[in-house]
């Protein structure tokens, strides 16, 4: 159980007290631990499907848990895209709010009733789904119509989160009145920022269910319109993609450089790249629907283009935490062009996976201006290619930065040291390698025409019409087994280590100190004024989410009827 | 100011890569699917053109395709054309969201209940091809039914 030696400045100031008290720690872990809950269920439904994929069918010797391959996809989309996602950064954001601004949180008890909300909501979401009763997928688009139970209780995990958003601003506005004059601390605002971008963002799904699928289930409504429900839904849907990896920034930003021995290259580079996340997040949903009927190709295009605005900060971010590398590397030792790459550290648990995730990251980021390309989008839409993408950005990314991050956060918030660390890195390698040949071969089916969402091992056309390209499926089908087990193998070493660590490591005897956050090259001092106030991109976010979405939903609603029945069709 | 070396880039890129993929759609007259009618999904036997889905020849080549999506198949889900025939589907769900994606073809649309939706195809190449249910619609107890098993083909001669 030796600590794994790594030469970088620490993140652990133990000449000084830790900020973080017990409540703050304790409801930071319970969030992590319904997190950590829930992907090791998801993760073990993804290697039945990955198996399925390859022909080997194990569902049989499920029942009657589980009942279909999509009663599976449901729950391994819902635990890990929704569930392992929001509470992690839930638990995450507090944790850092608390940290950055140096101050508890104004209202602990909210906090502890926000966790409870959350997960009575979860377990709403949970029963239906485990009884069969939602196999609606994570996207549930009607008329699908799942039991109430399922829509109540997503509607009240995101309900949570708005409390969440409450929780951080109460911390800055208590900080605020302390220092009029000062920058905010950069992880403080970043934390607000996500939350705030994702609290105006989710107003679509909130309406989604209040106005559509709740009043369905609960026959108020006899009939709905798939067509709005489906819009409102991506109004959210793609900024949640920014609710998952907005955290993860945080850590390259803030964390990170420290980790690796140097010093975020920009500051208030980094503060503009966040203001322009919450303000670009949620006008380019529409890109998830190109191939929708029913929405004007006009409309298309304008959020075609936001989305390549949104670019803009991604590429921000993408620079300046290379850079932030770079001086890390070089203060390690490293010269040349690339030799300060190989000074990074290749062996610590808490930041080598990050460093990984970010490599996916490169990908992932590349395949999705694809799929927001316009015309491009008629290549891959709703094929195996997008279940490639998500896994690197959203199952790689961001989940084995929150891996990575768990093995601190854990051993910080429970006092106890990081279970065997040798494990924890071997841990993250394997996911990194796992998901590169599981999502290699999934975009190459993509591109092959290979659908998504199927239960392709027991499909009859891949028997009985052996068109070449689906002969081409045959040859690479498995290597999604072979990626997926890897992956699998991975998980349950996740698994493993935080609950070692959680229960049975070591206690620490000496305090970990005040947290440090990664000093900048190019600090704040210089950053644009406008820079450490909400209001006007709060307003400008509202503005050009009007703007991108109103025409269209005007249209809609004055075209459309609630004219579809709901249906059961599983 | 230090920064500026990578702003410049960094707006650079994505507004070159837009040019580009502009240029590239119209210049080849790519066109995704846009709003065209709203139908009573109720309805939809009884609502030209859906009331005789099938394969129609327009002359010169050109051929429309009605087609209708339902648990869990198309109307029709055999259609064949000649070599170099042009192929405007019409589409419709009349219960959940279907997808339809042909093979080696331009042809990727949802099947939204309640709308109509257009898309063109030219076939090019001879041959057998597969044309699927790309939206998850649903699972039966019969395993030969259910959403993977919505499929049909295009045959080119």
């Amino acid at each position: 159980m030796a600590t794994v030696a790594v030469d970088s400045l620490p993140i652990n100031d133990t000449t000084r007290p830790d900020v973080a008290d017990a409540r703050t720690n304790r409801i930071t872990a319970l969030f992590l631990g319904v997190a950590i809950a829930a992907v090791a269920l998801g993760i073990l439904l993804g290697f039945l499907q990955a198996l399925e994929h390859a022909g080997i069918d194990l569902y049989p010797y499920l029942k009657p848990i589980i009942h279909s391959y999509y009663q599976g996809l449901t729950l391994h989309g819902v635990l890990n895209a929704l569930v392992w996602t929001t509470f992690f950064i839930c638990g995450f954001l507090l944790y850092i709010t608390v940290q950055a601004y140096r101050r508890p949180l104004t209202h602990p008890g909210l906090a502890e009733i926000t966790f409870g909300l959350m997960v009575v909501g979860t377990v709403m979401a949970a029963i239906p789904m485990l009884l069969d009763e939602a196999t609606v997928m994570f996207t549930f688009y009607p008329p699908l119509l799942a039991h109430w139970s399922f829509y109540l209780g997503l509607t009240l995990v995101v309900a949570g989160t708005w409390l969440v958003t409450l929780l951080v601003s109460l911390v800055h506005c208590a900080w605020r009145k302390e220092h009029p004059d000062e920058r905010m601390p950069l992880p403080g605002m970043m934390s607000i920022a996500t939350l705030a971008m994702w609290s105006i963002a989710s107003s679509g799904i909130a309406l989604e269910m209040i106005f559509f699928n709740l009043p369905l289930s609960l026959g108020v409504i006899p009939e709905t319109s798939p067509i709005i429900a489906r819009t409102l839904f991506w109004l959210t849907g793609h900024p949640i993609v920014y609710f998952w990896l907005l955290p993860a920034y945080i850590s390259w930003y803030t964390l990170v450089p420290r980790q690796v021995g140097g010093k975020l290259f920009s500051d208030p580079m980094a503060r503009v790249s966040f203001m322009l996340f919450l303000v670009l997040s949620s006008p380019i949903g529409l890109h998830h629907q190109f191939t929708d009927p029913g929405i004007s190709s006009t409309w298309k295009l304008v959020h075609a283009f936001g989305t390549f605005a949104v670019f803009f900060p991604s590429l921000l971010t993408f620079f300046n935490v290379v850079a932030s590398l770079e001086n890390g590397g070089r203060a390690r030792g490293g010269t040349g062009w690339i030799g300060w790459i190989f000074k990074l550290p290749w062996n610590d648990p808490t930041v080598t996976p990050q460093i990984l995730a970010m490599l996916t990251f490169v990908f992932g980021g590349i395949g999705g201006l694809i799929n927001a390309s316009y015309s491009m989008n008629l290549v891959i839409h709703n094929t195996a290619w997008i279940v490639g993408h998500f896994h690197l950005t959203v199952g790689a990314a961001v989940t084995l930065t929150y891996m990575s991050l768990s093995y601190w956060v854990l051993p910080r918030t429970l006092g106890r040291k990081l279970w065997a660390p040798q494990l924890a890195m071997i841990q993250g390698w394997l996911w990194f390698f796992g998901m590169i040949i599981f999502s290699n071969a999934l975009h190459r089916l993509g591109l092959l025409d290979m659908p998504r969402r199927t239960a392709i091992g027991m499909s009859p056309y891949v028997q009985e019409i052996a068109t070449p390209v689906v002969q081409e499926w045959r040859a690479i089908l498995p290597l999604v087994a072979i990626g997926g087990t890897i992956l699998t193998i991975s998980g349950v070493l996740y698994i493993l280590i935080c609950v070692m660590t959680a229960f049975f490591s070591r206690k620490v005897t000496v305090p970990n100190g005040a947290l440090l956050f990664s000093e900048a090259q190019a600090d704040a001092s210089h950053a644009p004024r406008a820079l450490d106030q909400w209001r006007p991109w709060v307003a400008t976010a509202i503005v050009l989410i009007l703007v991108a979405y109103g025409p269209t939903l005007l249209e809609l609603i004055g075209t459309t009827s609630l004219n579809v029945p709901g249906r059961r069709v599983w | 100011m230090i920064e500026a070396s990578w702003i410049v880039p960094s707006a650079l890129i994505p507004a070159i890569m837009l040019v580009l993929l502009l240029y590239a759609t119209f210049s080849v007259g790519a066109h995704v699917p846009t709003h065209e009618e709203n139908i009573d999904p109720k309805l939809v036997a009884q609502t030209a053109p859906f009331n005789n889905p099938g394969l129609f020849d327009r002359g010169n080549g050109q051929y429309d395709v009605v087609m209708v999506g339902q648990t869990w198949s198309f109307r029709p889900n055999e259609i064949r054309v000649p070599l170099g025939a042009r192929v405007t589907f019409t589409v419709t769900s009349q219960d959940v969201i279907h997808g339809l994606r042909i093979e080696k073809s331009n042809v990727n649309i949802m099947l939204i209940p309640g709308q109509v939706g257009k898309a063109t195809a030219h076939f090019t190449e001879r041959g057998e091809f597969l044309l699927v249910c790309h939206e998850y619609c649903g699972v039966s107890a019969i395993p030969t039914l259910g959403h993977q098993a919505m499929y049909g083909k295009v045959i080119v001669e």
